[in-house]
């Protein structure tokens, strides 16, 4: 039953000060260190040695796993290294680094896949390495293929970019909209899905007026306006508010007849089924405190952060924080010579004025967090049983339904990392289970 | 190029942007919001009113720091809390309450009901409320010798009188009662900061379009009387002007460390609080019950709050799952 039409959601300034900041595509760099660990799921291990010669388009990196997806070179150039390295995920990765030749020579046979039914398109999404470009990056053909599809009536394509300052799904849906209709065009077809939605939230007005008009002949696919609120374009919560159907703990979107996917990851599929180009590039907005010019950017992945924010004037300011992807669920990284992955949808340098965080003071039990919880989870009572190391009651306060949205805390008056000790509390839950 | 990597950058977990409400800037909201009650208190009682009010704030704040300092923690006057604990007590106490009795009720609230347990956050009932039945049943003759409005300083030994409840109480001398417009300005007997509802009426209204409480347990409180004052065959107009329904209603039962956590929760706090008041006002032998009510529900909070748990998403009331 749907109680309310919305899920509980927050306003957080939006700083979307890129907006109108056209894609420049960033020259190529002399190195790029691409990782084997760009997705959820098995990591990749290296198809390429040291001194071989690759071209753009090759697969440097696969899997046999089945939650798994090829990583390919965007360049060509010599492998110089395969290193092991600590990624800002905090795990040991290998790093395949490549020193360009410049001449950007495309590997030969590259060529428009041939899709004629499901298998076969299931199959291309594999080869374009696509992983869910939202931030997940959860390996898009498993997402695509799950025990149930015959119960999915619903694909919904996620606009939303609800995380402030990023604007690159915007660009993306303003200078690629032919490729939104295509792929979600095809998607439809070789998964059978009769229903589409795309949800935008409503301070992208351009896009939804211009995918609306585009899109005036196929009823099928309908174009839904979202509060701009966050976090609306997190999976359940964008489930809720396109179709009201609740997805419990441990579910997954199509048990409840729905797929959603990120609208840049329907271009890059669509751009694959046209040309046979993987997934090489990535649109990125730079941004942040520290930033001279902040811009929309294309950028090889592998290109390492400090290159990139070079690209756009340089830092203003002596950077105290740089994230990759926005500042609700970004992460920290600790190195800006960290070299860009697939599901970075941003990377926002900050000064020191900005990164550093007030001192916590004590819980006064104002109930902010609990009404700014889009799931409605207690985060006050959670951190009080954590301090007491109290799975039982950890586990009724259902504490593993937690998406780490960051609102619990973005609310708190005693500025209490009320997201992070529910990370934490997740932890202790899923630990104090196994024994 | 420059690098930027270990030790000169923070890694710490998300979100990365925090709002910028904090502490401080809520109780400064509620002092800001207890301005108006407390200029009416001058107005209507004269400068004792004042002074009494900076007495408690000043004696509440020192004594915060006093025992932070004792007990080797860290100085938590900076939020402002023992400020609004302070002005709280004052607004609760008749305007010609010896100095001395003032400051005991600061020393209950502040160390014997806040610090004692934890500090700001920690205790269970409201700091203010309970000093001042502290202090009624300690002090009862001075704690309900209420000063009539103006006459305060004309003579030592200051006129006197009941309060509008005092005079309903006793059930003679009814035509003593004053009209509701005195009421509703506040030219009447009562504690020093309860009897202007229109200045407490702003206040409300300015911490609700601030955010800082929800209109649930004040709407709940205040309608919970009026409705029980029309059943009874009573003025509803009188009750909700008189005694320390305004004040408890959105500042004392709003306390956000002795009410529900849950909207459901504070609306059945806030029904309680009228019912119990109004229990008391017609059947008890106090006059006003507005205290008591705030403390017994107070003391419930826990209990409601466990009862009122949300449903979770995608869970069913009973922990099933959808």
């Amino acid at each position: 039953m749907r109680v309310s039409k919305h899920l509980p959601a927050i306003h957080v300034e939006h700083n979307k000060n890129t907006m109108n900041c056209p894609t420049e595509k960033m020259p190529i760099p002399d190195k790029v260190y691409v990782s084997m660990v760009q997705h959820i799921g098995a990591p990749c291990q290296p198809k390429v040695a040291v001194g071989d010669l690759v071209k753009v388009g090759q697969v440097i990196g696969d899997s046999d796993a089945y939650v798994s997806a090829p990583i390919h070179s965007g360049v060509s150039g010599k492998v110089t290294a395969i290193e092991t390295t600590m990624t800002s995920m905090g795990i040991w990765d290998p790093i395949v680094t490549i020193v360009l030749d410049k001449k950007q020579e495309v590997v030969e046979g590259l060529a428009p896949p041939v899709v004629t039914d499901k298998d076969s398109f299931l199959k291309a999404v594999r080869d374009s390495g696509l992983v869910g470009l939202g931030g997940a990056a959860f390996p898009t053909h498993v997402k695509f293929n799950p025990k149930n599809l015959d119960e999915v009536d619903t694909l919904i394509i996620n606009g939303a970019e609800c995380e402030p300052y990023i604007t690159s799904d915007y660009r993306a849906m303003l200078e690629d909209t032919d490729y939104i209709i295509g792929g979600i065009k095809n998607t439809m077809k070789y998964l059978g899905i009769k229903r589409c939605i795309i949800a935008i939230e409503e301070n992208k007005a351009p896009a939804i007026k211009l995918l609306r008009d585009l899109l005036k002949d196929s009823p099928e696919i309908e174009v839904m306006e979202l509060r701009s609120l966050y976090p609306q374009g997190a999976e359940r919560v964008l489930i809720y508010e396109a179709t009201g159907r609740v997805m419990p703990l441990g579910k997954l979107p199509a048990d409840i007849g729905a797929i959603v996917s990120n609208i840049t990851s329907i271009i890059t599929l669509e751009k694959y089924l046209q040309t046979g180009m993987p997934l090489v590039a990535k649109r990125i907005t730079v941004d942040g405190t520290a930033v001279r010019t902040p811009k929309n950017v294309e950028v090889l992945i592998g290109t390492p952060i400090n290159e990139i924010i070079e690209f756009c004037g340089g830092y203003k300011r002596v950077p105290r924080k740089i994230l990759m992807g926005g500042p609700m669920m970004g992460r920290a990284i600790y190195d800006d010579g960290t070299p860009l992955i697939k599901n970075n949808n941003a990377i926002l340098a900050f000064d020191k004025e900005w990164a550093e965080f007030p001192k916590e003071t004590a819980c006064i039990n104002c109930g902010r967090c609990v009404k700014a919880c889009p799931l409605h989870l207690m985060p006050t009572s959670i951190f009080k049983a954590y301090d007491k190391k109290d799975i039982e009651t950890l586990k009724k306060l259902k504490v593993p339904l937690c998406m780490e949205c960051g609102c619990c805390s973005y609310v708190c008056p005693a500025k209490k990392q009320l997201s992070f000790i529910n990370r934490l509390a997740k932890q202790l839950v899923q630990e104090g289970g196994k024994k | 190029m420059s690098r930027y990597s270990q030790g000169s950058l923070i890694v710490s977990s998300s979100p990365h942007i925090l709002d910028n409400i904090t502490t401080t800037r809520i109780m400064l909201d509620v002092i800001i919001a207890l301005t108006p009650a407390f200029i009416m208190s001058g107005v209507i009682f004269g400068p004792r009113a004042i002074l009494l009010t900076v007495t408690c704030v000043a004696a509440c704040v020192a004594f915060e720091a006093a025992f932070r300092y004792i007990t080797k923690k860290d100085n938590t006057i900076t939020d402002l809390s023992a400020v609004v604990t302070g002005m709280l007590l004052s607004f609760n106490l008749p305007a010609n309450l010896p100095y001395w009795m003032a400051i005991i009720g600061c020393f209950v609230a502040i160390v014997i009901v806040k610090q004692l347990f934890g500090g700001i956050g920690q205790n269970f009932a409201n700091p203010a409320i309970t000093a001042r039945i502290v202090l009624l049943v300690s002090f009862a003759t001075p704690m309900t010798t209420w000063p009539l409005p103006k006459q305060v300083m004309e003579a030592a030994d200051a006129v006197t009188g009941p309060t509008p409840l005092g005079i309903l109480n006793m059930g003679t001398g009814l035509e003593a009662i004053p009209s509701n417009m005195d009421m509703f300005l506040g030219f009447i007997g009562g504690s020093l900061g309860e009897t202007s509802t229109i200045a407490l009426l702003i206040g409300g209204i300015y911490l609700l379009a601030r955010k800082v409480i929800e209109p649930a347990i004040p709407v709940a409180f205040i309608g919970t009387v009026f409705i029980i004052a029309l059943i009874t065959g009573q003025d509803p107009i009188f009750h909700i002007c008189a005694g320390g329904v305004m004040l408890g209603a959105f500042f004392m039962a709003t306390d956000y460390s002795t009410s529900p956590l849950t909207t459901p929760g504070r609306i059945i706090f806030g029904i309680g609080c009228g019912l119990l008041t109004m229990i008391i006002r017609l059947y008890g032998s106090y006059p006003e019950g507005v205290s008591f009510a705030i403390l017994l529900m107070n003391i419930l909070t826990p209990h409601i709050d466990s009862l009122s748990r949300r449903a979770l998403y995608g869970v069913m009331k009973r922990g099933e799952e959808k």
